[in-house]
């Protein structure tokens, strides 16, 4: 049976060329610019260099403090201290480390400005991330504790300072109006790691602000490494439970939160949790937003997805309309109207996996071209499985989605006026 | 075998509303191979339709084998079709984009009969009506006789209890008609094949076992 639906499904598609080329090129463009944007997604959330950890890692990105009465909010980073004083405490973590990115920085060389972004860490940093060193070490903790003038650049830093792949261990670098001596380089960070990336790291003692306030609240965010990937949760236990007890900084606020997240979950509750005020009774931890995350994903791939869609339903009632002779004498000959929707609807899914090869096809090049141009720096976009899985679910998704509606319409058709048409 | 048991046939439209058939009572002995005449618009087709459940009546019954064909759901038609009725049309309808053993296979696809044993019943249908050397030729490859035999083999290839043939020679030239009805007696005398056929040449009619003629609906021979 299925052989003989692909043999028509093909003989049909050969027949009707130009409705299967607009087809196939509604079809497989949709599903490139998914299958990209996946990929695109899938980069940003699954482990990349120098988070390599990242399913292990939990992520603290600040502290909201709220007033419950008059509905108000204020959200910041962390400071130095409330990371060495109660991240330090957490009993069941590997490591923790914390830092500061995304200022410009700049520096000269013969007149010429070299724009370069700075970081600011400690050393537990280091511990948490998987940096790959090309030269030197990392700043460590007497380093810090001394405020030592040395920095962690990057290659690109490098290359942009002494030039391509030219020793900087040891060397002087000029940056504002300080000297800094270079002790370590590391292969660059892409600026799509929204935490860490930065051309050059200094130890945060460095940074011109007073590190010894004892205010929860600072600039900085924090990284809690987790033995394993199914000690996550216990970790997260325990840091909930160490924070609740950490008293209000300000007596204008009445309830304070600290949210110690995953990676995806820390991002979707700073955008989609921003202005929610927690009850002080709890849920505050289970209220990240993914939920409403998930919807307006899932919605917005539903409306991209909707307008080839609906001309891809309008193309196949045309196709099927062609084709009632075949389903009357399908129906005369024994085909029940739920068999035929079956067929039509596994002529679309093979339409649409047909697509779909064209459309990974098209993703393997915009892909080449995407990673080749460096429009997205220092980042390599891959086609993964996942993406594939997501990409087969996509076309699947797809083909049911145009494939059905027709389907019903042609199955209600009479057989009478099916022959005669 | 099958049984119209008062059967009348409307059509309606929003604004005319047509009688088709009225009171017909017919019935259709195992072997027997019936001609219908008639004029045309006299509803010839239309009582085809109704003895192959391709139509319902507007009252009557269509008893088919002893069973009432009442009330039946899509999918039990549709068994019924498969199991008791072949059709052949006046225009063939064979799906164009399917190769001659591929059509004729067609009513074994909805049965569960394996790929192999559906391949061996459609040659050996070809074969009946001498086309087993064209089974991987495409329809229009073929000629208008040609058509109407692979659309033949389609019906018999279920071994169905009765065939219904809706002007089988009608676009055909006599030579070619003949052709075909020499198949059809052939199907009828050999392998005792009951066969209902619509035709308006008398000269095919007068072939057949019985001859029902119906004139502005009703039965009138």
């Amino acid at each position: 049976m299925l052989r003989n639906y692909i043999k028509i499904t093909l003989a049909v598609l050969w027949r009707n060329k130009f409705f299967t080329f607009i087809s196939l090129f509604g079809i497989s463009l949709t599903l490139a610019t998914l299958m990209v944007a996946t990929s695109l997604a899938d980069h940003t959330i699954s482990p990349q260099y120098p988070e390599l950890n990242r399913d292990r890692i939990l992520y603290i990105t600040g502290i909201k403090l709220y007033n419950t009465q008059k509905g108000e909010f204020n959200a910041g980073g962390l400071s130095p201290y409330f990371c060495n004083h109660y991240l330090a405490s957490l009993k069941t973590q590997e490591a923790y480390g914390f830092g500061r990115n995304g200022d410009p920085i700049n520096t000269y060389l013969n007149n010429k400005k070299i724009a370069l972004v700075s970081g600011f860490t400690d050393e537990g940093f280091w511990k948490v991330m998987s940096f790959h060193f090309l030269e030197g070490k990392p700043y460590s903790k007497a380093d810090i504790s001394n405020a030592e003038k040395v920095v962690v650049i990057s290659e690109k830093a490098r290359d942009d300072y002494y030039g391509t792949a030219a020793t900087a261990l040891g060397k002087d670098i000029v940056l504002g109006d300080d000297h800094y001596r270079v002790i370590g380089v590391v292969q660059s960070n892409p600026p799509l790691n929204n935490y860490t990336s930065a051309d050059v790291y200094f130890p945060y003692t460095l940074a011109k602000e007073d590190w010894n306030n004892q205010d929860p609240r600072g600039s900085y965010r924090a990284f809690i490494l987790a033995p394993s990937k199914a000690a996550v949760s216990t970790v997260q236990d325990e840091f909930y439970s160490m924070a609740a007890k950490i008293p209000l900084p300000d007596k204008d606020y009445d309830y304070q939160f600290i949210g110690a997240d995953t990676y995806l979950t820390s991002f979707v509750r700073a955008v989609f949790n921003k202005g929610n005020v927690p009850s002080k009774t709890g849920g505050t931890r289970n209220s990240t937003g993914m939920t409403r995350f998930f919807l307006i994903i899932g919605g917005l791939i539903f409306l991209f997805m909707l307008l080839p869609t609906i001309s891809l339903i309008n193309i196949n009632i045309t196709r099927i309309l062609e084709r009632s002779s075949e389903i009357g004498v399908r129906k005369s000959f024994g085909a029940s109207s739920r068999t035929l929707v079956y067929q039509f609807i596994i002529e679309n899914i093979i339409l649409t996996m047909l697509g779909g090869v064209i459309g990974i096809v098209l993703t393997l090049i915009v892909l080449h071209f995407l990673n080749a141009s460096g429009w997205i720096e220092d980042v390599q976009l891959d086609f993964n499985i996942r993406v594939l899985t997501y990409s087969l679910l996509f076309c699947l998704l797809f083909g049911l989605l145009s494939g059905v509606y027709p389907a019903w319409r042609m199955s209600r058709m009479q057989i009478i006026e099916a022959l005669k048409a | 075998m099958l049984q119209l048991q008062n059967i009348e046939k409307v059509y309606r439209t929003d604004t005319v509303e047509t009688l088709a058939l009225r009171n017909i009572n017919l019935q259709v002995d195992k072997g027997e191979f019936l001609s219908i005449m008639g004029p045309s618009g006299c509803g010839k087709s239309t009582l085809l339709n109704l003895m192959g459940l391709l139509d319902e009546p507007s009252k009557g019954k269509v008893v088919v084998d002893g069973k009432s064909t009442e009330r039946l759901s899509d999918k039990q038609m549709a068994h019924f079709r498969n199991q008791s009725f072949g059709f052949i049309f006046q225009s063939y309808h064979l799906i164009n984009d399917l190769k001659v053993l591929d059509n004729t296979e067609l009513p074994l696809l909805y049965r569960s009969s394996a790929s192999g044993q559906r391949k061996k019943l459609a040659t050996e249908a070809l074969e009946k009506v001498g086309l087993a050397n064209r089974a991987n030729h495409l329809p229009s490859q073929l000629s208008g006789g040609q058509k109407q035999r692979v659309a033949i083999a389609r019906a018999i290839v279920g071994k169905p209890s009765i065939i219904l043939a809706d002007e089988p020679t009608g676009n055909l030239d006599s030579t070619m008609g003949h052709e075909i009805m020499d198949i059809l007696l052939h199907l009828n005398q050999n392998e005792g094949t009951t066969i209902v056929m619509v035709t308006h040449d008398e000269t095919m009619a007068r072939r057949t076992h019985r001859l029902v003629r119906l004139f502005d609906g009703s039965q009138v021979q």
